[in-house]
């Protein structure tokens, strides 16, 4: 049992949970993950660590609403208890001194992104962060990624924040303009799968950290598996983080579709559920 | 293991003994027929995952069985089982009507006789060796079904016995994992009065008797109930941790712990890396049992979801695969199949496993194997492409090598596939000790007499050694390490 300590709702469907964890917040590293449950009745789902604070014994987790999961998590109030926490997960970011970074993230990976940011920055590398999102209100940690890059481009497709397009418009603007050395992504597959084909193109080695599907996040179900150079790697225990050029993220999004209908199914009937004691 | 024949002989020799062997003659007790388990009709027994097939013997049933065994001079029964239980003391005890005694002799060596009850393969071990199989071509005494007896009735009827310990030596042990190797270590260390921290990486404690095997063959209550026993013991349990990772060996030494059992289990699942393999609803079994017996996502109530196929073939023959096509028919799935790609008689499943999933009315589509899946527009599973396979010579495992059959293939329908062809070892303690040896499987180096890793302090069993075996196996592994452990650690304190 672990407990909420703080929250705060980025957005209207974007939580942020300061949760007691000692053990991990001490033993974490950037690119590590955490796999939760809410209730004993929840389902095991993994989330990236945005940030740990190992004299307080916290870390941070920021979750978007997405189901059922997600809608029991955001529900969580300061003094309620996690059910389960386990992690640190995954293999960590592999952190050198390699020159420029170019960091992009996309909606809630600009989290799991932060300490990755922070990071490089402490290794003596320049970073230049790329944050995007669809509008204003959902761009998330701006001022924290800030602190910790040497230049920062916001990028929302309607404009109503930084510059209007995509994500991988404010990254070819760098990649024209300079050399980078590597680049990491983090968002949605979708856009990952974009922003990988755009440094492909400008041959800059890229590291893409994948949210695939899991149960036990300790290697043991190989629900989250994916092709990477032709071969299937399993991301809990192989990543979270590949080579962005050699994974099938056209494969990787059909597998993260996998349980969508029964997703939906027990959505419906938790809002039904919500509706029945609401009443 | 602590049985030597000295012992055997002295208790063989009990007064109470002697005296029952004298009542009835051998010629009599080999006239009785072997006992049969009763079990739970096929036709209503598919409805519910979690109702036990096998329902146990009566007090009758067990004790008129329990004649037929002849308390032999020399138990060869004892020599078939890992973990060395005294056969025939349980046995005589179940004999005279004395069924906790039984009960309490099973804890002896055993901290699970409610579960080796149930899922060990008796007829490949203790029964193999019984006088009647080796000397008179009869049936074994059914040690499996009185085992199972022994340990319900005592849970079923008043309180269960806590086995004696030691007095607290005050020395930290830990374990790595809770499966049934760490377990069975874990109950043979706190007897030896060691303090016993089991840690775990899941919300649950159990390992693979959880996750793993169905609750149709083991029931999760009856695994909770043995570890209440160990807890009464005093072993700790610490859910959600794993060690390596949410701390390191070096922090649990300095908090002290002196040595760690790794029984880490199985990790990766095995996949045969055909073409088409990732399509949605093409999972392993490993996947398949954990929703179901550890989330409980076949109920509405639960958040895990779980696929559910309408045809739905697994593709394997060991009794993870029975348990897999099982499951698949108790949730509703019309057709159920297993693909295996040699024949009956290879398959490394108990025989009861097989008669029970042909009862239930799964399919065996045996000397196939798979070549290729095909997908429907969704990425979801639609099809596979089959071979047909023959018999060859033997290969390395002793069992005839399948051969493909040129121009065999053939398509068959599908929309769920669950592979249960086998897994590899748990890759997280070797990759956070590098220091440990490991072969290129990935299994943990163990001296085989002592389960001593490359590290003193590190002992090693069950499938992170073996690579996946049995529960039986692992639990013998537990004890041999504990034995050895408590020797290691015996020394290092008579020295210094």
């Amino acid at each position: 049992m672990n407990k909420v300590v703080e929250k705060e709702f980025f957005s209207e469907k974007v939580v942020r949970l300061v949760v007691e964890a000692p053990l991990i917040a001490r033993a974490r590293k950037a690119g590590n993950f955490v796999i939760l449950r809410v209730g004993k009745k929840g389902e095991r789902i993994p989330l990236t660590i945005a940030s740990a604070d190992a004299e307080k014994g916290t870390i941070d987790l920021v979750a978007q609403v997405v189901g059922v999961s997600t809608s029991k998590l955001a529900e969580l109030e300061p003094g309620d208890y996690i059910t389960d926490l386990v992690g640190p997960l995954g293999k960590p970011t592999h952190i050198e001194k390699v020159g420029t970074i170019l960091a992009a993230g996309g909606g809630v990976g600009v989290a799991p992104l932060l300490p990755i940011v922070e990071a490089f920055k402490k290794a003596g590398n320049r970073v230049i962060t790329v944050l995007a999102a669809r509008s204003r209100d959902l761009i998330i940690l701006e001022d924290q990624m800030r602190q910790w890059s040497d230049e920062l481009i916001v990028m929302t497709d309607d404009g109503s924040h930084g510059r209007k397009g995509l994500v991988t418009a404010g990254m070819e603007e760098i990649l024209q303009r300079e050399k980078v050395d590597e680049c990491i992504v983090i968002g949605p597959a979708i856009m990952m799968k974009f922003a990988a084909l755009l440094t492909g193109k400008y041959k800059v080695p890229t590291q893409a950290s994948l949210n695939s599907i899991m149960v036990d996040g300790t290697g043991m179900c190989g629900a989250c598996r994916v092709s990477v150079g032709g071969k299937t790697r399993f991301t809990c225990v192989d990543g979270p983080e590949f080579d962005a050029h050699h994974i099938d993220f056209d494969e990787m999004l059909m597998r993260l579709g996998g349980y969508r209908e029964e997703e939906k199914e027990a959505l419906e009937r938790y809002h039904l559920q919500h509706k029945l004691v609401e009443k | 293991m602590g049985l030597n024949s000295f012992y055997l002989k002295q208790e063989r020799d009990a007064a109470w003994r002697t005296e029952l062997r004298k009542k009835t003659k051998n010629k009599d007790r080999m006239l009785i027929n072997r006992v049969s388990m009763p079990e739970l009709e096929p036709e209503i027994r598919v409805n519910y995952q979690d109702r036990e097939v096998n329902r146990g013997l009566t007090r009758d049933m067990a004790m008129q069985e329990a004649i037929r065994c002849m308390d032999c001079a020399n138990p060869t029964c004892i020599e078939g089982c890992p973990v060395s239980i005294n056969i025939p003391k349980f046995i005589k005890n179940i004999e005279r009507g004395e069924i906790q005694q039984a009960a309490s002799v099973l804890k002896e060596t055993s901290a699970l006789p409610a579960v080796c009850g149930r899922v060990c393969p008796q007829e490949k071990q203790c029964e193999a060796q019984c006088f009647y199989v080796q000397k008179l071509n009869k049936p074994a005494v059914a040690i499996g079904h009185l085992e199972r007896f022994a340990a319900d009735y005592e849970r079923e009827n008043g309180e269960m016995s806590v086995p004696e310990t030691a007095e607290p030596n005050g020395i930290k042990v830990a374990t790595v994992g809770s499966g049934p190797a760490a377990l069975s270590f874990a109950g043979d260390m706190i007897k030896k009065g060691y303090d016993v921290t089991v840690f775990e990486a899941l919300h649950e404690i159990g390992g693979v008797l959880k996750y793993g095997i169905p609750e149709f063959r083991l029931p999760n209550s009856i695994v909770d109930k043995e570890l209440e026993n160990l807890q009464k013991m005093g072993v700790h349990f610490k859910t959600n941790f794993i060690v390596g990772r949410t701390a390191s060996f070096d922090d649990l030494k300095e908090q002290g712990f002196q040595a760690f059992f790794i029984g880490s289990g199985a990790g990766l699942p095995r996949f045969m890396n055909i073409p088409g393999e990732n399509y949605n609803g093409i999972l392993s079994s490993n996947e398949y049992l954990t929703r179901v017996n550890l989330m409980g996502a076949q109920y509405d109530e639960t958040d895990t979801p779980v696929l559910h196929g309408r045809r739905v073939a697994v593709i394997g023959g060991g009794n993870t695969a029975m348990d897999s096509v099982r499951t698949a028919l108790r949730l509703g799935a019309e057709k159920a199949m297993i693909v295996y790609r040699r024949s009956e008689e290879e398959m490394p499943a108990r025989i009861e496993e097989i008669k029970h999933a042909k009862e239930e009315g799964v399919e065996f589509h045996n000397l196939c194997n798979p070549l290729e899946y095909y997908g429907d527009e969704k990425g979801r599973v639609s099809g596979m492409k089959l071979m047909r396979m023959e018999l060859g010579e033997p290969d390395a495992s002793g069992r005839r090598r399948p051969v493909p059959m040129e121009g065999s293939e053939f398509e068959m329908d599908v929309d769920l596939v669950i592979v249960a062809v086998g897994v590899s070892p748990n890759p997280l303690v070797p990759s956070s000790l590098k220091e440990l040896s490991v072969t290129k499987w990935g299994t943990i180096v163990v001296d085989e007499n002592d389960m001593q890793s490359s590290i003193p302090e590190m002992f090693a069993g069950g499938d992170i050694v073996r690579g996946g075996a049995t529960v039986i196996l692992a639990m013998g592994d537990g004890r041999r390490a504990a034995e050895k452990m408590d020797h290691f650690l015996q020394g290092k304190y008579a020295v210094n």
